[in-house]
């Protein structure tokens, strides 16, 4: 507990510091750090008790924190190997056999247990001993890096106390009585004694105390599911301040990203917002079909290439966050991340440079807080006969990497002088209206201008998607027209100019009207 | 004893100490790379869009600065190339710029409502970098609004993509960059061209092949091209007619008539050759 509110908090680590529990106004402390102890506060005193002592931080005990607490744990540990054993809230257990292939000794494992564990803010003992139960042992009595040789366990845990053993109430107190204070003593006892007072689980500490209990490994399996998540004390609203505490979430995912040599593919972020807004319900629109709880928010922000960068994430977040800022105070951050292997390839030698990805996501993202979300990317042609039919897709830079030089030599070879005349589309389609002549344009009128049709080809009927409703049904006419009006027409703020030339006008039956499509330019 | 001038010159090259490298010292400009735009005549004519440079193309409307910009893209995306599209106005087609050739998913395109987002994107990429090509469609845009553009925009710009190997290609209905363009041309509407002779509407029926749009007739010219001023003294002016073609997918251009001068003895030069 004292650890998961260092880990989210750092500064703590500097002060006496106490978490309370429980339904105000009966809260109490339930775990203290050693400047805490020190200072002479107890767990079980009220928060009024707590609240005497000078220079004492109060923090309500967190079970989200507590939960990434033990998740990074479990991620320090499988960084090292993936036989491990989930042994509790704040214990796992490693099965190192054969690792000593990789790392020089097992004290070079503790080390580097030691250090992941510092990146990802924890601060952990490290003890490796031939049996979990000694380990384990070793691991509670001592701080910093224990390393115990085979059939010396006892040897190193008669000092310690009985406590580390983890004894029941009652036990503690007999062996108390006894004089039985370490486990040396309590290991020096004869066992069938020790059995007739205390039973099975005298033999079971006796074994304990001496280093000699041997269990098998319960393996866990490896998890890849990675989130941070924070209960803040009082809502945020403000984007600084929330961009500080989604910085150290983040900084945290990555430093759990890298122990596991992963990188995240994809960053959902999750506020849980005030209870005073309870009553919104949001509907995203890029999952329409998924509706969020009450008070919810949530923003995906897929990247093209993983990455473990925390601050570019940050900044791709915080460029999300002000386009599409949360209706309400924050009470909870939730961020997870989709883990996938980091991009670890070089580009060929003769393939043309493209756009670092990791600042190209960046400088979309900037533009897109210029100009929108869904229009910046790649667009793609859908498979249709509907006119002005695409879709916007994330630029593909992924793909781009992967392509090689012979690739773009052929594509080079496919490049001649016959293109087609382009065409320049108006969103929307402006409303028009024609004169028909023995059933072919003869003048047309838009944008306040009249034109006289020169040459006309159509009609070219298309018509589609019946089934649906949003159907189409279309006369479409080439025209080359020749205004009136040959100056320009437009306002400042107008797009849209007129001028002779070559025009795309069809006739939408079911609006039952005329409209200009666009222009050949 | 220094003269006044020197003096002052020491004094500002002093203040300016650890700001700005030589101050009165000619910038060395390196020659422009350049590469095709894919369509033949507008090559040879400009001997290619120029890398690290702004290009300018103009025209009214339907005078195929579209084609070209297509074009220009088909060639870049191709050739595996990242590129960029700011359009201004929304008017893009990519059914169209796919039928060209043009490779989407090796293309950004950025779908503005104003002008004002379109600097401030197309800013944004170039400091980005990375790209082979960005291109900001200004055609659909009124020339008022463009006009209003101060030029120092233009400049800024135009620093930013220096010594880089980006081409920075701007579309539009008038020239606005003025001298911080390193290649403009100027395109312009004649005709359009139909498979009939007659367009009499009786003669001719329906869905008829005879009233297919077969195409239009551009003349193109080039304006300024820094490239061949400092590739010689000698360069050429040179008038193109292009024809952009509706269904028959061609886009032919034909170089109609060549005039020779020297940049040096006629700076004058009608449309502005030979200016800074």
């Amino acid at each position: 507990m004292v650890q998961a509110a260092a880990r989210a908090e750092p500064a703590l680590r500097e002060c006496a510091f106490a978490l309370i529990e429980g339904v105000p106004p009966l809260c109490s402390v339930t775990a203290i750090n050693e400047k805490a102890a020190l200072a002479g506060v107890a767990c079980g005193m009220t928060k009024a008790e707590a609240e005497q002592f000078v220079g004492l931080e109060i923090r309500v005990r967190s079970r989200a924190q507590e939960q990434s607490a033990h998740a990074a744990l479990l991620d320090i540990g499988w960084s090292v190997s993936p036989r491990l054993e989930d042994t509790s809230e704040d214990t796992i257990v490693l099965d190192l056999s054969g690792l000593t292939y990789l790392f020089d000794s097992e004290e070079v494992i503790g080390v580097c247990l030691a250090q992941r564990a510092s990146e990802c803010g924890l601060h952990v003992n490290v003890a490796i001993a031939e049996n979990a139960e000694a380990a384990l042992v070793a691991a509670r009595g001592f701080t910093g890096i224990t390393a115990i040789p085979g059939g010396e366990e006892s040897k190193y845990l008669k000092d310690l106390p009985v406590s580390v053993l983890l004894l029941s109430e009652e036990i503690a107190e007999t062996l108390n009585r006894w004089g039985v204070h370490t486990c040396g003593v309590l290991a020096d006892l004869p066992v069938p004694p020790l059995s007739e007072r205390l039973g099975q689980e005298g033999v079971r500490l006796h074994a304990l105390a001496g280093g000699k209990s041997e269990r098998p490994l319960h393996i866990a399996e490896p998890a890849l599911f990675f989130e941070e998540s924070m209960e803040l004390d009082d809502a945020v609203e403000e984007l600084d301040s929330l961009s500080f505490l989604l910085g150290r979430l983040l900084d945290q995912l990555c430093a759990r990203l890298a122990a596991r040599a992963l990188a995240a593919a994809a960053i959902r972020v999750r506020f849980d917002l005030e209870s005073a807004f309870e009553g919104c319900t949001e509907i995203r629109a890029d999952e329409p079909r998924r509706k969020l709880p009450p008070g919810a928010y949530e923003r995906d922000l897929r990247l093209p290439v993983p990455t473990r960068d925390s601050k570019m994430l940050l900044k791709l977040l915080r460029l999300r966050l002000q386009s599409n800022s949360p209706a309400a105070p924050v009470q909870k951050i939730a961020l997870m991340a989709e883990a996938a292997r980091p991009r670890a390839m070089q580009g060929g030698l003769f393939v043309p440079g493209f756009p670092d990805p990791e600042k190209l996501e960046l400088t979309i993202a900037r533009i897109a807080h210029v100009v929108g979300e869904g229009k910046i990317g790649s667009p793609f042609v859908a498979d249709t006969h509907r006119p002005d039919d695409f879709q916007m897709r994330q630029f593909g830079a992924v793909e781009e990497a992967g392509r090689n030089s012979e690739n773009i030599l052929l594509n080079n070879r496919q490049v001649n002088t016959k293109v087609p005349a382009s065409f320049r589309v108006f969103r929307p389609a402006i409303p028009a209206k024609l004169e028909m002549r023995a059933g072919r344009p003869k003048r047309v009128f838009f944008q306040g201008a009249r034109g006289i049709v020169r040459a006309a080809s159509g009609p070219w009927r298309t018509s589609g998607g019946w089934w649906l409703e949003d159907c189409w049904q279309h006369d479409e006419w080439d025209l080359e027209i020749d205004f009136d009006l040959l100056s320009y027409i437009g306002d400042m703020a107008g797009n849209f100019l007129v001028a002779n030339g070559l025009y795309r006008f069809y006739c939408d039956a079911l609006r039952q009207g005329w409209f200009v499509r666009g222009i050949f330019d | 004893m220094p003269s006044r001038a020197t003096a002052l010159r020491l004094l500002v090259e002093s203040a300016l100490t650890g700001r700005v490298t030589s101050p009165f010292d000619d910038r060395v400009r390196q020659a422009l790379e350049t590469a095709p735009s894919a369509v033949v005549p507008v090559d040879l004519l400009t001997g290619g869009l120029p890398r690290g440079g702004l290009t300018e193309i103009y025209g009214p409307p339907c005078s195929g600065r579209t084609s070209l910009l297509i074009s220009a893209l088909a060639a870049r995306t191709a050739a595996g190339e990242a590129s960029a599209l700011v359009d201004a106005s929304d008017s893009f087609d990519p059914a169209s710029a796919e039928t060209a050739g043009v490779q989407l998913q090796r293309l950004l395109w950025v779908r503005c409502r104003n002008i004002d987002q379109a600097f401030r994107s197309v800013d944004l990429l170039i400091q980005g970098g990375g790209f082979g090509m960005i291109a900001l469609d200004l055609a659909g845009i009124p020339p008022q609004v463009v006009r209003y553009v101060p030029l120092q925009v233009w400049f800024r710009l135009r620093r930013t993509v220096e010594n880089t190997p980006t081409i920075f290609l701007v579309i539009g209905q008038e020239s606005n960059a003025k001298t911080c363009a390193s290649l403009v041309l100027r395109l312009e509407a004649r005709a359009a061209r139909w498979r009939q002779t007659s367009l009499n509407a009786k003669e001719v029926a329906q869905h008829a092949p005879g009233c297919l749009l077969k195409g239009g007739r551009i003349h193109a010219e080039m304006i300024r091209s820094r490239a061949k001023r400092e590739a010689g003294a000698w360069m050429r002016r040179d008038e193109i007619f292009m024809r952009a073609g509706g269904d028959s997918t061609d886009f032919e251009m034909e170089i109609a008539g060549n005039e020779w001068c020297s940049l040096r003895s006629q700076r004058d030069l009608e449309g502005g050759v030979g200016k800074r």
